[in-house]
């Protein structure tokens, strides 16, 4: 626990920082775009139903999209920028229809009054309408802000840090006092907000201006907060090495060795941006967004390089991979870690001894009566391709679901099969059998350590440092860490620095 | 004072006022009088332009209003009107003084100014802190006529301002404002349905039917010489209530 308060104030300030500009744009927007909106009548309809629509993409979505759109224009695709637009869209709606539904309100004997007292347009807009129009316009701000506060959680995946990064990590490492941790914050977060935009709102209605200071003091105060802690990171002195990392148990691992290797080697600071997803960690390492992170030759095979045909054997499949990365992209290829996590075909040892599974051409004859389930990404890449092709499985029903949950799913006997992952501590633990590939259909899926572009130019000494992981993590040794963390309850730190020890 | 010469307004298809032309003279109350839809209210926002005529011209003091910034010829008019519109979220003080804010005087003028205008309406000073919600419907029409005061305009313009107001409030407000007025020497166009309101307050009588003005004229001069016999019908509205109101106090009961 304790461990997780440490996280709390580098966690916390990013999530305000995001936040108090996310919703500063999104008032600077909407609230203008109101007042066009309740001017002109014609833009009600569409403006209100763009606002709408955006909103109905859901938010892990709107997020994930930024990532390739901002890319696609060359601006940073991971990190704050992404996170902070999707979240100034989410934004925007709930000020945009109060803007334009206070200003609508409005009694039209006073907007007469006011014309008639020769007011000017704006002299309407600034003394008689907006002033009435003000706790509508707050009640969407809060609205706004509570939306706001909930969704930066969900920018982790894009590489921004937020109080997010307690709930990924700890979903994802089962760790259940991270969640809490992150979720509470969250929600104390949301609840001082609003309490300070309601101080500032009744404050300015009731012109009690004690109120308005204390509230607007509230807010000056928590952001200069929260950009002195974030100012304390960029200041010091050499920009650290950014290791990044996908979202299951090994990558938080494996960027928590990584990062440790670095500092312990090099004296250089390391920043750990875990929570990744899979397509955007490569893409963000070719850009030096990150600097360092493990990706497997099998992923990297199908996936990046896009070939359908075979790799080869494991120092084949490395040796052209490795030559690949530093022609196109300039990556290095510094260290294979001595251990595969390749996809595999699991079942229950009662499925296998009843049937007789040992290998995917005994699966594919029983497939057609087995449920089988894997996460969000394996049927929509090759290998599955490659493995229904090569053995004509055809499963009674195929479920995706979140890596960390297919293990229980098994274990529950809600599905017959699972895709594994060939590290995977929870194998052995719940005593599930591994099929062969006896066709090789699934490629070798080497953990190796890329450095990125920039890293290996300028800073030798960091790849020189990783590299002596090279063949360091055994496959027995990866389940064990695994299996501390998944099992064990150690947190993804703990293991890295058991292992380095 | 106030000329107006061939003003129409139409809405859509609809005919709202056609052809209306009438002078007032310099500290002169013209009543407008007619049934809803008679085109009195158009009329009247058309002096001011809060509505545009389609035609015709308005000049106040030989100054043709279609020469004027909208919003500067508003200032130099009163407007009081049956909704009151005052300000909800500003103090009676401060919505007196708008008209005020607007041309630009220093604080201590505004106040100076402001207690001058609740003693003219009759106003205590203890309301002037006190927000239009806490006040009642009479209250509320004297800040809009005060308002209406604010910056000494030499025109009034009122629709309907003791329309909605009990009958007691209504015939006190009357005489104030008449006394007022003339104090004053406002020049006034003063809308109402109520032709026994109109006799009472006005000096001269416009009678309005479907967009036209039929007749204009002194009480005396239009009783004398009625247009027409909607006309004799409508001034006589006020002694025929009259007779059958006295009628009912001397029946036996």
């Amino acid at each position: 626990m304790s461990e997780q308060l440490a996280l709390l104030p580098e966690y916390l300030s990013a999530h305000v920082r995001l936040t108090l500009l996310a919703l500063a744009a999104g008032i600077l927007i909407a609230v203008p775009a109101g007042i066009l909106v309740s001017r002109v009548r014609a833009l009600e309809g569409p403006v209100l139903g763009l606002a709408g629509v955006i909103q109905t993409i859901p938010a892990l979505a709107l997020l994930a999209v930024m990532v390739p759109l901002l890319s696609g224009l060359g601006l940073p695709g991971i990190g704050v920028l992404p996170a902070f637009l999707g979240l100034v869209l989410y934004s925007l709606l709930p000020i945009l229809r109060n803007t334009v539904t206070g200003l609508n309100g409005i009694d039209r004997a006073v907007l007469e009054a006011a014309r008639g007292v020769g007011m000017t347009e704006s002299e309407r807009l600034w003394q008689v309408e907006l002033p009435l129009a003000l706790p509508v316009v707050v009640a969407g701000i809060r609205t706004a802000t509570a939306w706001t506060v909930g969704m930066a959680t969900l920018s982790t995946p894009v590489g921004a840090t937020s109080l997010g990064n307690y709930v990924f990590a700890g979903l994802q490492t089962r760790n259940s006092a991270a969640i809490l941790t992150g979720c509470a914050a969250a929600a104390a977060l949301a609840l001082a907000l609003d309490f300070l935009v309601r101080q500032m709102a009744t404050g300015l209605g009731a012109r009690r201006r004690g109120r308005v200071a204390f509230g607007m003091a509230g807010l000056v105060a928590l952001a200069a907060w929260a950009w002195a802690v974030g100012g304390r990171d960029a200041g010091s002195a050499a920009r650290p090495v950014r290791v990044g990392g996908k979202t299951f148990t090994e990558q938080y691992i494996l960027a928590e060795v990584l990062a440790e290797t670095v500092r312990r080697h090099t004296g250089r600071e390391a920043q750990v941006l875990t929570g990744l997803g899979s397509t955007v960690v490569f893409d963000a390492l070719a850009r030096d967004e990150i600097d360092l992170y493990v990706d497997y030759t099998g992923t990297l095979w199908t996936t990046v390089m896009r070939r359908t045909s075979s790799s080869g054997s494991r120092a084949e499949a490395l040796a052209a991979i490795r030559r690949w990365l530093l022609e196109e992209h300039g990556i290095v290829l510094a260290a294979a870690l001595g251990f595969e996590n390749a996809y595999c075909f699991a079942v229950r040892r009662d499925t296998a001894d009843e049937r007789r599974l040992r290998t995917l051409s005994d699966l594919a004859r029983h497939a057609a009566q087995l449920t089988l389930a894997s996460d969000y990404e394996f049927f929509s890449r090759q290998e599955w391709k490659s493995v229904e092709r090569a053995y004509g499985l055809a499963f009674l029903e195929r479920k995706t679901m979140d890596p960390s949950l297919l293990y229980q799913a098994i274990a529950a006997r809600q599905v017959d099969a699972i895709t594994a992952y060939s590290s995977d501590g929870r194998i052995a633990a719940l005593d599930l059998v591994t099929l062969e590939d006896e066709k090789s259909a699934i490629p070798p899926y080497d953990a190796v350590v890329l450095a990125g572009p920039r890293l290996a130019r300028e800073a030798p000494e960091v790849v020189a440092a990783v590299a002596r992981l090279e063949g360091a993590i055994d496959p027995a040794r990866m389940r064990a860490l695994n299996r501390l963390v998944d099992e064990g309850g150690q947190s993804a730190l703990a293991a890295a620095r058991s292992f380095l020890e | 004072m106030i000329e107006v010469t061939g003003l129409a307004r139409r809405y859509g298809a609809a005919v709202a006022v056609a052809d209306v032309s009438f002078r007032v003279a310099p500290g002169e109350l013209l009543a407008l009088v007619g049934g809803s839809g008679s085109g009195k209210t158009t009329t009247l926002k058309m002096i001011n332009r809060l509505v545009e005529p389609d035609a015709g011209r308005v000049a106040i003091e030989g100054r043709d209003t279609a020469t004027l910034e909208p919003h500067a010829l508003r200032r130099s008019i009163g407007y009081v009107f049956q909704g009151v519109g005052l300000f909800p979220h500003l103090t009676v003080a401060e919505n007196v003084s708008v008209p005020l804010r607007l041309v630009g005087w220093s604080r201590e003028r505004i106040q100076a100014r402001v207690s001058e205008l609740l003693e003219l309406v009759e106003l205590d000073r203890p309301l002037a802190t006190r927000f239009p919600a806490e006040l009642s419907g009479g209250q509320q029409q004297r800040v809009g006529v005060a308002r209406a005061l604010a910056a000494s305009p030499r025109v009034m313009l009122l629709d309907e301002p003791f329309g909605a107001l009990d009958p007691l409030t209504r015939d006190r407000l009357q005489r104030s404002f008449d006394e007022l007025r003339r104090r004053l020497g406002l020049t006034a166009v003063f809308v109402t349905h109520d032709v026994a309101e109109a006799l009472v307050l006005a000096d001269r009588i416009g009678v309005m039917r479907a967009g036209r003005l039929v007749q204009i004229g002194t009480p005396a001069a239009i009783a004398r010489e009625p247009a027409d016999d909607d006309v004799v019908r409508l001034l006589d509205t006020p002694r025929r209530q009259a007779r059958l109101v006295a009628a009912r106090f001397e029946a036996p009961s």
